[in-house]
C-alpha cells in the first residue's frame, strides 16, 4: 500500500477546490487535487443563472455596494449567518469576478443605450449609461435589492470552472482525478491525510500532508428529487463526521429551489424569474403577487418554494402522473431574449420535455416544482476555514459551514462563495501548510490504511439479506416525505428511526460481486451508510429545531423564535457504533452584529419572536452612528463590527461614479 | 378517480419493452472478456438513456460502469457510442428508437476504462496543457480596479466557443483522430480560436502557429466535419477550424 506525500492536499476539484488550489500554489506550495470525476465535470459547471458581486456597473444596479449585498445576504439567511462572514464575502466578491476576468471568463457585457426588459411581466425600457459600456452585466434574482447577478447566459458556473481549472493547469497543480478520500487519517484532533480509493483500479493510497482541505460540495442525493448532480452524495462531509472529533453545523439547513422542471429535477435557473418570468398554476393565473405583494416570484427560494407548496395545497397545482406541479412562464420574455440568455434552459426543457419554452402563451409553459437543491450546513469552520475542532483540516464552498448562507442561501451566492472562499480560505491554508512540519506518524498512517482495507473487505464479507440499493432507495423517500419543505414533529421523529432502522441494515447486506477493483457495488456498499449518517443529522436537528428559519419549517413551530433559536446546531458522530449524532449549540450573539435580527421584507411578517438584546443592539448601533458623525460608510462599519481579510482582500472596490471606491 | 386509475393502469399495460444492449469488459481484470450484455426493461415515459442505466444498475446488474455526472447535458461525462453514433447518453431519450433496440458502446479514441466508462480527464487536460489553454498577457490586474472594458458583442463570441464541455464526441466523430493518436481534433482547435478572439489575451498568430501549426494541429484536419455533425452543443465548429487554418496558412507564408 502506497503513501504520497505533499504539502497541501486538497479533496474536491470544483470551484472552492481548484481556486484554493491555485492560492496555495501561488505561495510556492507543492498541491495535489483529488477529485471523483474530471475536475471540469465538477456540480459547479452546473451553476446556470450567475455570480453575485456589487460591481454596480448596470443602470439596475446603481448604488449598490458592499453594504447593500451584505444585507441582503444576511436577510437572506433569516439571521442565521455569520455576519462577519458575510462581511469577508461581499468585500472579495467584486475582486472575485475581476480576476475571473481577466483569467478570460466572458461575462455578459453592458452595451450603453436603450434596452428592453420584461419587469413585473411588464415590458419597460431601461437605460445604460454610457460610461458602463463594456463594463460586467448584472441580472435581477431573488431576494436582492438590486441587479446584481453577473452571468454569462445560463452557463456561467461552467465558464467559471473552466477558466479556474485551466489557470489550475497553468500553474501546473497536480490533479488526479477518479479517485475518491473515503476516510481522514488523523492523529487525535491533528489531520495528516485521508485514505483514497483509486475508482479505475481499486487500490487505497495514502495521501499525507502537511493540510488537508475538503471541498468536495453537498448532499442533495440523501433527497429523492433533487436538482443536485450524481455525485453530490456528501462522502467528504460524511468522513469528516466520521472522525468523530469534527463538527457539522446547521445539516439540517436545506434548500429547495422553486423551479425545477418536473419530473427529472434538472434545474431551470433563477435567471428565469431573475429575467422576467413569472409562475402560473393551473389556472394559468399567476399567483405570487398575492403572497409576496413586494418581492413576488423574487422573494428568497425558501418563501418562493413554499408559497408553490402552499397553493398547491389549495388545488391549483396542475396533476399529471408525477404529481401535482406548477407552470414557470418565460415565454413572455420572447423568442430572441431566451435564445441568447437562456439557451440551456431551452435546451433542456425541449429535450427531457417536448416543450419549447419560446413558444407563445400556454404551449411554452415549463411545470416546475421545488426540489432539494443546496446544502447550508457543511463542515463547521472557523473564518479562516479551519475546522473549528481538528487542526490542519480545512473545508471551502458548499462541503463547508464558515457559515455564510444560514438557513438560507441566495440564489447567485453560491459560485460566488465557492470562489471567494477558494482565494479567503485558500491563503490561510496556504499559511497553515507553509507554517506547519510534515510529520510522518507512519504507524498511524499504516494503521489507517489498513484499517480501511479490512472495512472494505468486511462489507465484502456481509452475508445479510438487504439490498443496498434498496436502502438507499428508502433513505431518500424518507427524506423526501418526511424531511423536506413543511416538517413537522411526528414526521421528523419517524424519519429518524426509520434512518436508524436503515443505518443498521447496511451491515446487513449481501455484496455479490467480491472485486476489490472497480466495482460498482462496493462503491454503494460504503457510500450509502455514510450518506445515511449525513441524513440522520438532517432529520436529528431538524426535530430538535423548534421553530422556523429560512428553509427550516415547521408547522408545528411556524415561527423565527430569536429568544430561543439564535444558534447553531452541531453535529458531531461521537461512537463508531451509534446510530444518531450527537447534538449540541453554537450561540450566535446579538451583541457584535452589524444587523440585528428585525423582519426580511418577505415572507411572513407576524412570524417571529424576538430576542430581548435586540432592542439593546439596535440602540447601541444608532448612538454609535449619531456619535461618529458624517463619516463615510467604511468607518462605520469598522466600528460597527471589525473584520480581517488576507492578501489585499479588504482594499476598497473601485465603481463607476463612486467617489469612496 | 376510478376512471383515471384504470387509465394509468391501460397506459402502463402499453408500456413497451426495450433491449438495451451494453459493452461489457474490465481491461484491469485477468478473467475479463470482451462482451455484450442485453437487458430488457419496461420503457417508460420521457425515459432517457441516463434513466435506464441508472434502473438497470440498481434493479438489474449491479457490475455495470458507466458515468454520469450532472444527467442534464451540461457537464459531457455520459459520451457513448449509442446505434452507431457518438452522444450524450443523458440526453438520448429511448423513445427515438422506433424498434426498441439499444446497442452502447463506449467512446473510441480514449484509454478504456470499464464497461461504457473512457478516460477523458486525462487526454483533455493533456489538450489544454498543449494549447495552454489560459490567458497570456503581460498585464498585471488590480482587481480591486474596474474591469478592463470589452464590446458585448465580442464578449457574446467568446462565450459561444466557451460553451464546450469537453465530452469527447468531436474526438470520437474524426476520421484523422481515429488514425492519429495526436491530432488535437475539433476540441483543441476551437480552444485555439477561443483565445485568438478573446481580447485578454495577447497572443500573436506566430504564437498559435507555434502550439498548433502543424498536422498534429490546423492542418490535420480533412474537413470531413463529422464533429460539428455529432456536438452536443452545436458550436460552430467548422467556420472556427477555417478560421484558424486561414490564419495560420497566411503565418506560414509570412514565416
Amino acid at each position: 500500500m502506497k503513501i504520497i506525500y505533499t504539502d497541501a492536499l486538497i479533496v474536491g476539484g470544483g470551484l472552492a477546490g481548484l481556486r484554493s488550489a491555485i492560492a496555495v500554489r501561488d505561495k510556492g506550495l507543492e498541491t495535489i487535487v483529488l477529485s471523483m470525476v474530471p475536475v471540469k465535470r465538477s456540480h459547479s459547471a452546473a451553476a446556470q443563472g450567475g455570480m453575485q458581486a456589487s460591481l454596480g456597473n448596470a443602470t439596475k444596479g446603481e448604488g449598490d455596494n458592499e453594504d447593500v449585498h451584505f444585507a441582503d445576504t444576511v436577510k437572506g439567511s433569516d439571521w442565521g449567518c455569520d455576519q462577519e462572514v458575510a462581511r469577508m464575502f461581499v468585500t472579495t466578491a467584486p475582486k472575485a469576478i475581476r480576476e475571473l476576468a481577466s483569467w478570460g471568463v466572458p461575462w455578459t457585457r453592458i452595451k450603453k443605450g436603450d434596452r428592453e426588459v420584461i419587469i413585473n411581466g411588464q415590458k419597460e425600457t431601461i437605460t445604460e449609461r454610457d460610461e458602463a459600456h463594456g463594463l460586467i452585466n448584472a441580472r435581477d434574482f431573488g431576494g436582492t435589492k438590486k441587479w446584481r447577478t453577473c452571468y454569462t447566459a445560463d452557463a456561467t458556473g461552467h465558464t467559471m470552472l473552466y477558466a479556474v481549472a485551466n489557470e489550475a493547469l497553468k500553474r501546473n497543480i497536480e490533479i488526479r482525478d477518479r479517485k475518491e478520500a473515503i476516510s481522514i487519517i488523523h492523529e487525535g484532533d491533528r489531520c495528516l491525510g485521508v485514505v483514497v480509493r483509486d475508482l479505475i483500479s481499486g487500490e487505497l493510497c495514502a495521501y499525507v500532508a502537511k493540510g488537508t482541505m475538503i471541498a468536495t460540495g453537498g448532499y442533495g442525493r440523501i433527497y429523492k428529487q433533487s436538482t443536485n448532480a450524481i455525485i453530490c452524495k456528501g462522502i467528504g462531509t460524511a468522513m469528516a463526521l466520521q472522525t468523530g472529533i469534527v463538527q457539522l453545523g446547521n445539516m439540517e439547513a436545506v434548500q429547495f429551489h422553486p423551479t425545477p422542471i418536473v419530473p427529472s429535477g434538472i434545474l431551470l435557473t433563477e435567471g428565469c424569474r431573475g429575467d422576467g418570468g413569472v409562475l402560473r398554476d393551473k389556472d394559468g393565473y399567476r399567483f405570487m403577487p398575492d403572497y409576496e405583494p413586494e418581492k413576488k416570484e423574487l422573494a428568497s427560494r425558501d418563501v418562493v418554494s413554499r408559497r408553490m407548496v402552499e397553493h398547491i395545497r389549495k388545488g391549483k397545482g396542475v396533476s399529471s402522473p408525477y404529481g401535482d406541479h406548477l407552470w414557470l412562464d418565460i415565454s413572455i420574455l420572447g423568442r430572441e431574449h431566451i435564445e441568447k440568455n437562456l439557451r440551456d434552459i431551452q435546451d433542456i426543457s425541449i429535450t427531457f420535455n417536448g416543450i419549447d419554452p419560446a413558444d407563445e402563451g400556454s404551449k411554452g409553459w415549463m411545470p416546475v416544482l421545488p426540489m432539494q437543491h443546496y446544502s447550508m450546513g457543511g463542515i463547521r469552520v472557523k473564518p479562516t476555514g479551519e475546522s473549528t475542532t481538528m487542526r490542519g483540516l480545512f473545508s471551502a464552498g458548499e462541503a463547508a459551514c464558515w457559515d455564510l448562507h444560514g438557513f438560507n442561501r441566495l440564489g447567485g451566492n453560491s459560485v460566488s462563495e465557492a470562489v471567494v472562499a477558494g482565494m479567503i480560505v485558500g491563503e490561510y491554508f496556504a499559511d497553515y501548510c507553509k507554517n506547519t512540519h510534515l510529520q510522518s506518524h507512519t504507524e498511524t498512517i499504516q494503521n489507517a490504511l489498513e484499517g480501511q482495507y479490512e472495512y472494505l473487505k468486511t462489507i465484502l464479507t456481509y452475508n445479510g439479506s438487504h439490498n443496498i440499493f434498496a436502502i438507499k432507495e428508502q433513505m431518500r423517500n424518507v427524506m423526501q416525505e418526511k424531511v423536506g419543505i413543511f416538517r413537522n414533529g411526528k414526521d421528523l421523529n419517524e424519519a429518524v428511526v426509520e434512518l436508524e432502522i436503515l443505518l443498521k441494515q447496511t451491515r446487513e447486506i449481501t455484496v455479490n460481486d467480491k472485486s476489490m477493483g472497480n466495482n460498482p457495488e462496493l462503491n454503494e456498499a460504503y457510500r450509502v451508510p455514510m450518506m445515511l449518517k449525513l441524513a440522520l443529522c438532517v432529520a436529528k436537528g431538524a426535530l430538535e429545531r423548534t421553530e422556523s428559519r429560512g428553509a427550516h419549517y415547521r408547522e408545528d413551530f411556524p415561527k423565527r423564535d430569536d429568544a430561543n433559536w439564535l444558534k447553531r446546531t452541531i453535529a458531531t458522530w461521537q461512537n463508531h457504533e451509534d446510530t444518531v449524532p450527537t447534538l449540541s449549540y453554537e450561540e450566535i450573539s446579538i451583541d457584535t452584529m452589524e444587523l440585528p435580527p428585525a423582519f426580511r421584507g418577505y415572507g411572513r411578517k407576524d412570524a417571529l419572536i424576538p430576542h430581548p438584546f435586540t432592542q439593546n443592539r439596535e440602540t447601541q448601533i444608532e448612538k454609535l452612528k449619531e456619535q461618529m458623525g458624517d463619516v463615510d460608510r467604511f468607518e462605520i462599519q469598522e466600528a460597527l463590527m471589525p473584520f480581517e481579510l488576507p492578501n489585499g482582500y479588504k482594499d476598497k472596490n473601485e465603481r463607476i461614479g463612486e467617489k469612496n471606491g | 378517480m376510478g376512471d383515471a386509475l384504470n387509465q394509468k393502469e391501460n397506459q402502463e399495460q402499453t408500456f413497451r419493452t426495450i433491449e438495451i444492449s451494453v459493452f461489457r469488459y474490465n481491461p484491469y481484470s485477468k478473467h475479463s472478456k470482451p462482451r455484450f450484455e442485453t437487458y430488457s426493461l419496461s420503457e417508460t415515459p420521457s425515459m432517457t438513456l441516463y434513466i435506464a442505466l441508472s434502473k438497470i444498475w440498481a434493479t438489474m446488474d449491479h457490475h455495470v460502469s458507466f458515468d454520469f455526472v450532472c444527467r442534464a447535458g451540461i457537464c459531457g461525462s455520459c459520451a457513448m457510442v449509442i446505434n452507431g453514433k457518438p452522444r450524450l447518453a443523458c440526453k438520448t431519450r429511448t423513445e427515438e428508437f422506433l424498434d426498441g433496440k439499444i446497442t452502447l458502446m463506449p467512446l473510441p479514441t480514449f484509454k478504456h476504462i470499464k464497461d461504457l466508462q473512457v478516460d477523458t480527464g486525462s487526454w483533455m487536460n493533456a489538450m489544454s496543457q498543449k494549447v495552454e489553454s489560459w490567458i497570456h498577457t503581460k498585464e498585471k490586474t488590480d482587481i480591486s480596479k474596474i474591469e478592463k472594458r470589452v464590446e458585448p458583442d465580442v464578449a457574446q463570441a467568446v462565450f459561444e466557443l466557451d460553451r464546450c464541455i469537453e465530452c469527447g464526441i468531436c474526438l470520437a466523430s474524426c476520421s484523422t483522430r481515429i488514425m492519429r493518436e495526436s491530432f488535437i481534433g475539433a476540441v483543441g482547435l476551437s480552444r485555439v480560436a477561443r483565445f485568438a478572439i478573446d481580447p485578454h489575451d495577447e497572443r500573436t498568430d506566430a504564437d498559435y502557429y507555434e502550439l498548433v501549426g502543424d498536422d498534429d494541429g490546423i492542418f490535420g484536419c480533412m474537413s470531413l466535419m463529422g464533429c460539428e455533425d455529432h456536438c452536443p452543443k452545436e458550436l460552430p465548429l467548422q467556420t472556427k477550424i477555417a478560421y484558424m487554418r486561414r490564419k495560420l496558412v497566411s503565418q506560414a507564408i509570412k514565416s
